[in-house]
């Protein structure tokens, strides 16, 4: 393990995040009065993706950890996903 | 004697620790694909039940604690040990508002006999059923992950305080910070698939 000094995140980046993250907020709450209908879970769904990678990139500090826990997350999310697919191929197709 | 401090060590294990979580939820969110492909017209028409508005303030309070948890760890590593302490209170704070929030929306369900297992809600169609009973299930689930998150925290105040975390030794309250990062995760998509799919 090379990594040992910490990295300090200057308060700033946090309260831009924070804005990023309120202003996501307030797209996903505006975007329910338009009707898309069956887009509607798709955009919500886009939405919640993209605040989450803001989360874990900048508040749970994936960005300035060792690159083995995002390779590890992406594993996780694969099998997810995955997971995912492969019921809904067995539902749909039942 | 020195000990040997892994904090790389300690973060992936909490970080393993996580993902575990990751797939308890996300077991939950599959149910409720399913389902809500299967009853969508009966899900839109119960989500209209939900509270939108209360929804909204307990995302943006999430956000907020978020937010200064992540301050908080910045502030030990300064030094700066009073604002270390002080972010987490906001945090403890705004957990607290979720916890009220939360007791009013469950309250008045439960006051309209509407809760699990309850005459009225066995009455209702099968989708519905499905719905409100996925939406007890996960966020009450997500509720006591706050509660525990707020002990933890809460613990990690007082360490701060007495001085056992402190610039150079803060692992813990990264750890703690995760967790609480995770509760905020998991709300980002609660909110939207349950109380704005209208």
């Amino acid at each position: 393990m090379t990594h040992t000094e910490s990295h300090i995140t200057d308060y700033r980046v946090y309260g831009w995040v924070l804005l990023a993250l309120l202003v996501l907020t307030t797209i996903t709450i505006t975007v329910t009065w338009i009707d898309l209908s069956a887009l509607t879970v798709l955009v919500a769904l886009i939405i919640a993706s993209v605040k989450s990678f803001i989360v874990l990139r900048y508040f749970m500090h994936l960005k300035f950890e060792s690159r083995l826990f995002t390779v590890f997350f992406v594993m996780v999310l694969g099998i997810y996903l995955l997971v995912i697919v492969l019921t809904f191929f067995d539902y749909l197709l039942r | 004697m020195e000990m040997n401090r892994d904090d790389e060590g300690a973060k992936l294990g909490m970080w393993i620790f996580i993902f575990t979580e990751i797939l308890l939820f996300g077991g939950l969110f599959l149910v409720y694909a399913v389902m809500r492909n299967r009853y969508s017209d009966e899900f839109h028409q119960a989500a209209h039940q939900l509270n939108a508005f209360i929804g909204t303030v307990n995302t943006v309070v999430l956000l907020l604690s978020s937010a200064t948890v992540a301050m908080s760890i910045t502030a030990v590593r300064k030094g700066e040990k009073r604002k270390g302490v002080l972010f987490i209170l906001i945090t403890l704070l705004c957990a607290g508002v979720f916890l009220i929030n939360k007791y009013f929306e469950w309250g008045h369900k439960l006051s309209i006999g509407l809760y699990p297992g309850s005459e009225m809600m066995v009455g209702l169609k099968h989708g519905y059923i499905l719905f409100f009973s996925l939406y007890f299930f996960m966020t009450g689930l997500h509720v006591l992950h706050l509660i525990a998150g707020s002990i933890i925290l809460t613990i990690i105040m007082v360490r701060i305080q007495i001085g056992s975390i402190n610039a150079g030794n803060n692992v813990l309250l990264e750890n703690g910070g995760l967790y609480w990062h995770l509760v905020d995760l998991i709300w980002i998509f609660l909110f939207p698939l349950l109380y704005l799919i209208t």
